[in-house]
């Protein structure tokens, strides 16, 4: 089974992410960056089947030079080999463009039967990709999984929402996307992160992929983000004296918030 | 925790110490209060460092160790150790109670322990030291008597870190009169006639049991001697050397997760009308931490890499120790100092970290032991 798990580098959410002042794109320097954590989920999902049948496993990344780092983590949790898409002209492309060069990148090697996607990351949270690229490849999409199985030739997903659950399935090729819940990441073994040396990472420019600079990057992006800020300080909490009755407070309280 | 900016030798060791720190953040300082507060032993924490690699560092690869130099392995406990203490002072522990078997072992005996032991999931404890037998080990009394093709063990060994939770120790016991009558041997935990006694009742480091080993007719097979017949007091103190740069390194952490504390504390609690980080007070007191973590940590890294080239490093070794140590005992207490009366309380970590800086001083050798190794230095060179 040939598996291509998409996976980002994203700004670490336990440090400040802001938009740099020049293009309201996001300051990448401004941060640590690590993989997305929704991503270490697909990777994980990527190696379970892999484990459990046989196959191989190919990351793909597009982002700056400094994104070898999350392709590096990817690498040294199991996956085999990976694609980096690099290239200035893709600076502030919008996920119409990106998903244009995944499908162009996934395109260089052999045809995959899964195609693994977090829901969406934690920087721009677009949640777009894993759909357009259905789109793109021609391929069904099983998208907000939190349980992936595959049989045969097919793949079956559980997505949950706040209705409820339901079960999807498709026949192979196809991508899923994962949501937070699917399972908990492994840590890499330093045995992993010294094999990661190893492992073959291609790297291309959007020309090497045939795709055409004047469809990608910032100036040719759909849409554009004009302002930001953040978001205000919360405001005080309301106070409610405890006079003997303040289980019933609460509990009024919650049915105002209609979460009782 | 601010991260430190090191200067490592490759991109590897670099992404060693970003898995280190991401276990020490997700896995280890969410739950470090709560576990020393109950006196409970992070085992599958260790079974996870075990997983990643992380138990068998500093050892060669054929073994299942990772061939990483003392530089590198000594970054990754500090950050162990400033998540949480136990851990950080567990790995060292650990790391030393292999040293015997993979320093003076046969390669027969490396090739049947040592695997497990460095890059397993098992964890090891040393007992040297006697209740009788602290700062002079050369006076012990537990005896392993040779009976034909065996040892019969008898007596009790005592501050053993790990007892009763280590899978295995590395014994030291009199095989003969004198100090070159003591000999080094692998246990195993579960052997007959061994036994541990409900751990002490610390002042910190709670959460890490130290017990007193009971040797009662213990037997074990003539191969589980490491080394030569009365090598054993040569053996520990050589271990000794690099264990006292372990803890150092820990001292390093520890002094560093308070010193992080207390900055954080200063900048947001106000008196006066301005945050307390602005009273000079307060900022020689933070100047004064500072310089002692980064002293402390130049200090081993120095050791560090002379022994990683070679070099004799024992003189420098119990400098860090000594300094490092002594260093966090201060900045503990100050970081305390800097939280008034919150820093007094159990609802911050300071206090506990004032309470965990104390038996850096105590063990791996005295920082009075130090200072005599030191001058013993001094005098012969």
């Amino acid at each position: 089974m040939n598996i291509v798990v998409l996976v980002k580098q994203v700004p670490d959410t336990y440090s400040e992410r802001k938009l740099s002042d020049a293009d309201s794109t996001l300051d990448r320097d401004s941060a640590d960056a690590v993989l997305d954590e929704i991503n270490e989920k697909a990777v994980e999902q990527a190696l379970q089947i892999k484990e459990a049948g046989e196959g191989e496993v190919t990351v793909v990344c597009v982002g700056p030079d400094r994104a070898t780092d999350a392709i590096r983590k990817a690498l040294s949790m199991g996956a085999d080999k990976a694609v980096h898409v690099c290239d200035d002209a893709l600076h502030g492309s919008d996920v119409l463009a990106t998903a244009k060069v995944i499908a162009a990148a996934i395109g260089k090697g052999d045809a995959p039967d899964l195609v693994l996607a977090g829901n969406e990351a934690t920087d721009g949270g677009g949640g777009a990709i894993p759909a357009i690229l259905s789109e793109l490849l021609g391929l069904p999409q099983l998208t907000h999984a939190r349980e992936v199985s595959i049989e045969g030739q097919t793949v079956k997903a559980t997505r949950e929402t706040d209705e409820g659950l339901t079960y999807l399935e498709a026949n192979l090729p196809a991508i899923v996307s994962v949501a937070e819940k699917i399972n908990e990441p492994r840590y890499p073994s330093f045995k992993g992160i010294m094999a990661a040396k190893k492992k073959p990472v291609d790297t291309f420019t959007v020309a090497d992929l045939g795709v055409d600079a004047g469809e990608v990057g910032l100036g040719n992006a759909w849409s554009a983000v004009t302002e930001a800020a953040p978001k205000p300080p919360r405001a005080a909490g309301q106070k409610a004296e405890d006079e003997g009755d303040g289980g019933t407070k609460i509990a009024e309280y919650l049915v105002t918030q209609k979460l009782i | 925790m601010v991260p430190v900016e090191r200067l490592l030798p490759n991109r590897e060791a670099a992404d060693l110490l970003k898995l280190v720190t991401e276990i020490a953040r997700e896995e280890l300082a969410p739950i470090s209060a709560e576990y020393e507060a109950a006196e409970r032993f992070p085992r599958e924490q260790f079974r996870l460092l075990g997983r990643s690699g992380l138990l068998g560092l500093p050892y060669q690869e054929r073994w299942g160790g990772a061939g990483l130099g003392y530089e590198v392995y000594l970054a990754c406990l500090e950050e162990l150790a400033a998540a949480w203490m136990t851990v950080g002072v567990g790995l060292s522990v650990h790391t030393m109670s292999c040293y015997a078997l993979a320093e003076y072992g046969t390669d027969a005996q490396r090739d049947r322990w040592l695997p497990d032991m460095l890059g397993g999931e098992l964890l090891g404890g040393y007992a040297l030291s006697e209740t009788n037998a602290g700062s002079d080990p050369a006076s012990m009394s537990t005896r392993a008597d040779a009976e034909g093709a065996r040892y019969r063990i008898n007596g009790t060994k005592a501050w053993i870190t790990h007892g009763g939770v280590a899978d295995y120790y590395k014994l030291m016991a009199r095989t003969g009169e004198g100090s070159h009558g003591i000999s080094c041997f692998l246990v195993d935990a579960g052997i007959p006639g061994l036994e541990a006694t409900p751990p002490e009742k610390k002042m910190g480091l709670t959460g890490s049991p130290t017990t007193q080993l009971v040797f009662s007719n213990v037997e074990v097979e003539g191969d589980r001697l490491l080394g030569e017949e009365g090598q054993g007091l040569p053996i520990a103190l050589s271990a000794l050397d690099s264990g006292r740069l372990g803890i150092a390194a820990c001292a390093v952490g520890l002094a560093r997760a308070a010193l992080d504390e207390a900055v954080a504390y200063a900048k947001g609690r106000s008196q006066f009308g301005r945050p307390i980080a602005d009273f000079q007070g307060i900022e020689f007191l933070l100047a004064d931490m500072a310089a002692g973590v980064e002293t402390g940590r130049a200090m081993y890294v120095d050791a560090a890499r002379r022994r990683d080239a070679g070099l004799a490093f024992a003189k420098q070794a119990s400098i860090a120790k000594l300094v490092a140590t002594d260093a966090a005992m201060k900045v503990t207490t100050d970081a305390v100092q800097v939280f008034g009366g919150a820093g007094y309380t159990r609802d911050f970590p300071v206090e506990r970290y004032l309470r965990e800086a104390k038996v850096p001083q105590i063990f791996e050798g005295t920082n009075q032991i130090q200072r005599m190794v030191i001058a013993r230095h001094l005098k012969s060179s």
